[in-house]
């Protein structure tokens, strides 16, 4: 099973890949724990600098904003 | 006037509809036309060129550069990269922890704190439009220079006592950035450019707005004597009535314009536009999550004392030429 982390203090943009997280994983019929990391010293720990930022096995994989094609194509490969 | 066709077609739209190009009214109109498309088209263009220049140095790559300097060298990289990292208020938190963390001194990251949200991309496309390319370089270098000098401050007072604890308890992390190619990095500052327009917008047409009104109803050299350039504590009432104001620095940008064109001294101006943007209650409320108030406080005053400090060398300069 993939964990999928969301690191995001809450701006507009973490609430809209949220979103586009559980879509994609709903379209692609896989099983995926999703959790939304809001405290700003846990996301310091990952190193990202710019939220929000897509965790998949503790990996980043995607910084800023992203497309939905592209956070389907990062949870099916990640 | 950068585009003498846009300038005379719509002069012609004003002289059609019947409206005497010379009266207040006519000025006023064709003032808010002629600017607001010209900013428009000006933003569009140059925020894609920066955003793409930017798409190299996000934040995380601004924290491995700024490990590597030390002392007031440092402070002019913090400080300059402050100009070009992307930066938006609900990311300062994160790269504040991110660069103390990691072992940035604090005056090299406050070099970068203090010239990000003076020096901004878009102001520097309308001071380019509504000026010239001097006076946009000069604000360049001035908000380099506030974050160099304002960081080298903040350094020789030591001040890492007022940073809030857990800060220097987190252990940070470097990581592999996702690598972007061409396509990405195209679409990014597309995404960018779409994404500042939205979200300045309403600024600007409030902005032109209120500039047209200047423009047309307020008589020639009425502030000459209030605000001009010989007026020695001009600067100092403009800044202090503009730190509190919370406005986007693009707005002012057309209401700096009209009034410099009614006789405000141009420093003076660009004093009001620095103070507006650079320091903002929104902005204080986020840094108190990892500072302690007394560290805000002095933020607060080396910055208003630079923005003060500018608004009269540039008096002064401009003032010579």
């Amino acid at each position: 099973m993939k964990i999928v982390k969301i690191l995001g203090g809450g701006c507009p943009n973490c609430t809209i890949l949220h979103n586009n997280v559980l879509s994609a994983i709903r379209e692609l019929k896989i099983e995926a724990k999703v959790e939304k990391i809001e405290d700003f010293a846990e996301i310091s720990k990952y190193g990202v600098m710019s939220t929000p930022a897509l965790v998949i096995n503790e990996k980043v994989v995607g910084i800023g904003k992203l497309k939905y094609k592209k956070v389907k194509g990062l949870i099916e490969n990640g | 006037m950068i585009f003498p066709w846009l300038d005379s077609s719509v002069s012609w739209l004003i002289e059609t509809l019947d409206i005497d190009l010379d009266s207040q009214v006519g000025t006023a109109i064709h003032f808010f036309i002629y600017d607001t498309i010209q900013i428009t088209l000006l933003l569009i263009f140059m925020i894609f060129i920066i955003s793409y220049i930017r798409s190299y140095f996000p934040p995380e790559r601004t924290k491995k550069i700024l490990e590597k300097f030390k002392g007031i060298i440092g402070n002019f990289f913090g400080s300059t990269l402050g100009v070009i990292s992307p930066f938006c208020s609900c990311s300062s938190i994160p790269i504040f922890i991110g660069l103390i963390s990691s072992g940035v001194p604090l005056g090299i990251t406050f070099s970068f704190l203090i010239t990000s949200p003076i020096v901004n991309e878009a102001a520097i496309v309308m001071l380019f439009g509504y000026f010239d390319y001097r006076i946009a370089i000069l604000y360049i270098s001035f908000g380099i220079l506030i974050g160099v000098v304002g960081g080298f401050a903040i350094d020789k007072l030591k001040l890492e006592k007022y940073i809030e604890d857990f800060v220097y308890n987190i252990k940070n992390a470097n990581i592999v950035l996702p690598k972007m190619n061409q396509m990405d990095r195209f679409q990014f500052s597309w995404q960018e450019t779409f994404d500042i327009l939205k979200r300045v917008y309403k600024w600007i047409v409030i902005g032109v707005f209120a500039g047209s009104i200047i423009h047309g109803w307020v008589p020639e050299d009425y502030l000459v004597d209030i605000a001009g350039p010989d007026n020695p504590f001009a600067v100092i009432i403009v800044t202090i009535l503009a730190v509190p104001l919370y406005s986007n620095v693009l707005g002012t940008i057309p209401i700096a314009n009209a009034l410099i064109g009614k006789g405000m001294g141009i420093g003076t101006a660009m004093s009001f536009m620095m103070a507006t943007t650079a320091l903002s209650l929104p902005e204080m409320m986020i840094l108190r999550k990892v500072m302690k108030p007394k560290l805000i406080w002095i933020f607060i005053g080396i910055t208003t004392v630079g923005i003060i400090a500018i608004g009269y060398a540039f008096n002064l300069i401009l003032g010579v030429i």
